[in-house]
């Protein structure tokens, strides 16, 4: 296989995991707002009532299943590509891909700050995995 | 309403900051220990249940789901994400002072880049305020 297929299956790969990690934290956090705040659930039925509630929520569990797919294929990019160049792609595409996603199926507030700090974030665990 | 985070709450994004990276490098330092597991070692990942450091490697990474879960329930996903990226600068620290590594002039620049991204948010509110997503919390909290 040529070098520049191989380059291309790689980052096919390292957009295909952050998809599904951007995919299941925003299941993960559209269903927790469905819940509530877990202290109030907490404080109403116990640390039972609140595990009880969230394992029982369907956005919630499509979204940890999103997330351990998104763990094997991390482990399969890692087999193709180099982890110099996948974990920080990854790290800084899955930031990028929640602020929109949060802003587009969230409805999130994502303001110039929020803006700021999730590019300063991305540019900085590329930095950081140098 | 503001949204600021109360004492408790601080401390819940706190404890995702510390559990991910210090959970990791307990990880690491148990499979390390435990040797290299592939398919025709399959058996050594068994072992590896035995091991102190896995364990305490795993409990606290579930520690890290269960408050990173419980933010989510109160914060924005677009707030959590960075306010919690200093976890990224506690393993380079962590790799700093317990394995001995070298931080080079862009790792200590990435660090400096997080820590500005941690200020732009910390300073704004947690949550967007959305009086159709509060009155959702309103119900659930019934």
């Amino acid at each position: 296989m040529s070098d520049a297929s191989l380059l291309l299956r790689a980052w096919a790969a390292i957009v295909v995991v952050s998809a599904l990690a951007v995919i299941g934290e925003v299941l993960i956090a559209a269903g927790m707002r469905q819940l509530g705040d877990l202290d109030d659930i907490r404080a109403e039925s116990g640390l039972g009532g609140a595990i009880r509630a969230v394992l029982t929520n369907v956005t919630f569990l499509a979204g940890a299943l999103c997330m351990a797919l998104n763990f094997f294929g991390m482990l399969f990019a890692l087999s193709i590509a180099q982890l110099s160049l996948a974990g920080p792609a990854i790290g800084a595409l899955t930031y990028i891909g929640n602020a929109f996603a949060a802003k587009l199926y969230l409805h999130e507030n994502v303001d110039k700050r929020r803006w700021l700090a999730t590019l300063f974030v991305a540019i900085g665990v590329v930095l950081l995995s140098r | 309403m503001t949204h600021r985070l109360k004492p408790s709450q601080y401390a819940i994004l706190l404890a995702i900051i510390l559990t991910a990276p210090i959970g990791d490098s307990l990880l690491k330092r148990g499979m390390a220990q435990v040797g290299q597991v592939d398919f025709q070692h399959l058996g050594l990942l068994w072992h590896a249940l035995f091991n102190p450091y896995v364990d305490v490697g795993i409990v606290l990474l579930i520690g890290f789901f269960a408050s990173y879960t419980t933010a989510l329930s109160w914060a924005d996903l677009s707030f959590v994400a960075p306010a919690t990226a200093s976890s990224y600068i506690v393993i380079a620290l962590l790799g700093r002072i317990w394995m001995h590594e070298h931080l080079s002039l862009s790792r200590w620049l990435g660090i400096a880049m997080i820590m500005c991204a941690v200020g732009f948010v910390a300073g704004g509110p947690s949550r967007t305020e959305h009086p159709e997503l509060d009155s959702m919390d309103a119900g659930a909290a019934r």
